[in-house]
């Protein structure tokens, strides 16, 4: 046992192997191409030579390693090598394997077609429409990923890429954290790690397992979109990155004064200083973006300019002594904001059916205190050709239904003071509302559904259940609340 | 091919017997024992059968602090309810089964794994290692790329790069670790008879030797059944109250 002390396992450096080449077969891939040479990797395009799912288009990506040691180099590769075959779904390159460190390291992965973001930074401003769609996209695939217990950490345009079928695809994860793996970059650098532009305040402090950095980065690339602008530079320095502990950027519609308040409310809440004061989690922020009307302006929709001089030199003298939050997980921050949805049958369901929901989910909330709420009613349609209701009826139809559910969670809303923007409405017009529902509650990234079943029999026999089937085909929890007793043979 | 990680069972049936079922359909085929077969618990002669009859088949074994007291005597540094449970355990055993104990190395090594119940740097000394810096010094110690240590009794893996950063992690039960060639690792699975981090499920791990990936388990077992055993024994009350804590 008493060996003398020595470095076991030296990084591996590259070059003893000489430079990769086309042609060139490491384990079971053959190097077809190389299609990017970056700072830190090169890609490249392999086959598979052992004939399995050959349909897949694969990329191998290799660290370089620039003369002997590199810490930031082999440090952001073993992250990725540890943490991508943990991630799954649409919204990462799917793992195929890696490289050991003593022969080659490598990540081989599936090959997303396209070009990423990065591209259309330099055609900013970009059309709102264009933003928004990019915003709802990347929100949704974020709150994927911190579902699986990871934070991105490296937000920005050239890290994101889009599917054929329209789906947000994160790649990078060289900076990331796994709440469940041991985060080898904790202790690796004194400096703060990330992209300068998007790095958010605690990221700079060295917070590095908050879900809501992410959003903060989301918020720089949506304000670069869509006013053509950096919110805060493109700083080289700490002491740069450290100026947005304290500068506010400049509101903008101050830039584009055609961009509409709702959107200002949303980016500028994206980039607050404290996470508290950003959107909670990602599929909230997802929420808002495809709900412009329902969404709460603050001071913030409005402002034109940035704070006058005493309150910036007030922030500045906070932000000096400031210290990072308190440390939480991705894990624990996810599962305390979560969007809930009540369906309210407001005009089939009975007072007390209506009263029971409305009390079962005020005890939810109550223990939710970070939920949002989406109160939702569906408007039956005709299933084929046009209604019998003329558009103005229609219409007419669908403020009474919105009048009924905001008549309803009034107690809900007022007991636990939920006007602050965590409440929205939604009046669904669907042939099913089965259906509409379940579509409804994978769009906006419901966690929990809260539903009356309905209690006359000769109505479910003929009509189905529509809890039955929420329950049956939903992606999330569902309750399903029942008037007691009313339960008729 | 899966290794199951084992240590620390301390003479409970119970525990051992749960995570050796655990193990087993989890598809373990190798196994290797830290050390601590007994003291504290109730069932030291069978628990260390079942550890004899593994090492016969060819599993990996090594020496443990209360192994070693019960056979040359409890030294000074044990606290009083430990040396009670030693001094009543050399009367439980068989010949052939102290015999086995004495024989057992203080470390083994296969592959590139060290196995040993202490630390690398003083095996018979039986430092604890703490944190970083007596797991930095134990990995300083070894040629050997992965240590698995048994003795303190809290699940915990430390890392050590090439360029001599090292970390720490309070593992998460069942979520499988690549232990990536490029650094050295220190895992220690944690006690399986004797829980202390405030779980009283036992804890072990399981080291996947194709992929090279580490993952703790907790198992549930029979707390009941364990301190009632130790109680009928006469053994201090103390150390059955605890493994309902777990600490």
């Amino acid at each position: 046992m008493q060996e003398p002390a020595g470095q076991a396992t030296e990084p591996t450096v590259q070059d003893k192997h000489g430079p990769l080449e086309a042609g060139q077969v490491i384990d079971q891939f053959r190097l077809e191409e190389r299609l990017h040479q970056g700072g830190m990797a090169n890609l490249w395009r392999v086959t598979r030579l052992d004939g399995i799912e050959p349909e897949l288009p694969l990329l191998m990506k290799v660290p370089r390693i620039k003369g002997g040691e590199d810490p930031a180099t082999i440090v952001g590769f073993e992250v990725e090598q540890m943490l991508m075959p943990r991630l799954s779904g649409p919204h990462v390159p799917r793992f195929v394997a890696r490289g050991d460190w003593t022969r080659q390291a490598y990540v081989v992965m599936e090959r997303v077609p396209g070009d990423s973001l990065r591209p259309r930074l330099d055609h900013a401003p970009l059309p709102l429409d264009e933003v928004v769609d990019i915003g709802i996209k990347v929100a949704t695939a974020l709150h994927d990923l911190h579902r699986q217990h990871v934070v991105h950490l490296d937000v920005k345009p050239s890290n994101i890429m889009f599917r054929a079928s329209g789906e947000a695809v994160l790649v990078d994860f060289g900076l990331s954290r796994h709440d469940h793996l041991p985060d080898l970059l904790e202790e690796e650098f004194s400096l703060p790690m990330g992209t300068g532009p998007y790095m958010s305040p605690e990221q700079v402090q060295f917070v590095r397992n908050d879900p809501r950095s992410d959003l903060f980065a989301l918020g720089v690339m949506l304000y670069h979109l869509s006013t053509g602008e950096r919110p805060f530079g493109q700083p080289s320095s700490v002491a740069g990155l450290r100026r947005r502990l304290y500068i506010e950027p400049v509101p903008p519609r101050a830039l584009r004064p055609e961009l509409p308040p709702w959107w200002q409310e949303v980016v500028l809440r994206c980039l607050e200083v404290k996470p508290e004061r950003r959107y909670q989690s990602a599929a909230q922020l997802a929420l808002d973006l495809q709900n412009p009307g329902e969404i709460k302006l603050t001071a913030r929709a409005n402002k034109l300019q940035t704070s006058g001089l005493m309150k910036r030199l007030r922030r500045w003298f906070v932000a000096l002594g400031a210290e990072p939050p308190t440390q939480q997980s991705c894990t624990e921050q996810v599962a305390r904001s979560p969007i809930i949805l009540a369906a309210v049958d407001v005009q089939g369901a009975t007072p007390g059916l209506l009263a029971k929901l409305s009390e079962t989910v005020r005890r939810v909330l109550e223990i939710e205190p970070g939920a949002r709420l989406a109160c939702v009613s569906v408007m039956k349609t005709a299933r084929i050709g046009m209604d019998e209701l003329t558009d103005e009826q229609g219409r007419s139809h669908h403020v009474k239904q919105l009048v009924a559910l905001k008549h309803w969670v009034r107690p809900v809303s007022q007991a636990l003071k939920l006007e602050d923007g965590r409440l929205t409405f939604h009046v669904l017009e669907a042939p099913d509302p089965a259906t509409a529902l379940i579509e409804f509650a994978a769009k906006m990234g419901v966690d929990h559904i809260i539903m009356g079943a309905r209690d006359n029999s000769v109505l479910r026999r003929y009509l189905g259940s529509v809890s039955a089937r929420v329950v049956a085909e939903s992606d999330c929890s569902v309750t399903v609340v029942r008037e007691m007793g009313k339960r008729a043979g | 091919m899966k290794q199951a990680l084992i240590t620390d069972m301390h003479a409970n049936r119970e525990a051992f017997e749960a995570v050796l079922e655990h193990a087993d359909a989890q598809g373990a085929t190798q196994y290797a024992f830290l050390g601590d077969y007994v003291g504290y618990g109730a069932d030291p002669d069978w628990v260390v059968d079942q550890v004899r009859e593994f090492v016969a088949q060819g599993a990996v074994a090594v020496m443990g602090n209360h192994d070693a007291a019960v056979v040359q005597g409890a030294g000074s540094g044990m606290r009083e309810d430990a040396r009670a449970a030693v001094e009543w355990t050399r009367t439980r055993l068989r010949p052939e089964q102290l015999d086995f104990l004495a024989k057992l190395p203080m470390h083994q090594q296969r592959g590139d794994c060290l196995y040993v119940h202490a630390n690398a740097f003083d095996p018979g000394g039986w430092e604890y290692i703490l944190g970083r810096s007596e797991a930095v010094r134990s990995l300083q110690s070894t040629r050997q790329r992965l240590t698995f240590c048994g003795h303190m009794h809290e699940p915990m893996l430390f890392h050590l790069s090439g360029t001599g950063k090292a970390g720490d992690f309070a593992p998460v039960a069942g979520v499988p670790i690549p232990l990536l060639s490029n650094r050295q690792w220190l895992a220690i699975p944690g006690s399986v008879g004797q829980p202390r981090d405030g779980n009283p499920a036992a804890a072990y791990a399981m080291l996947d030797l194709a992929s090279a990936e580490l993952t703790f388990h907790r198992v549930p077992y029979n707390i009941e059944g364990a301190a009632q055993r130790i109680r009928e024994a006469g053994l201090p009350d103390r150390l059955a109250a605890r493994l309902f804590e777990g600490e």
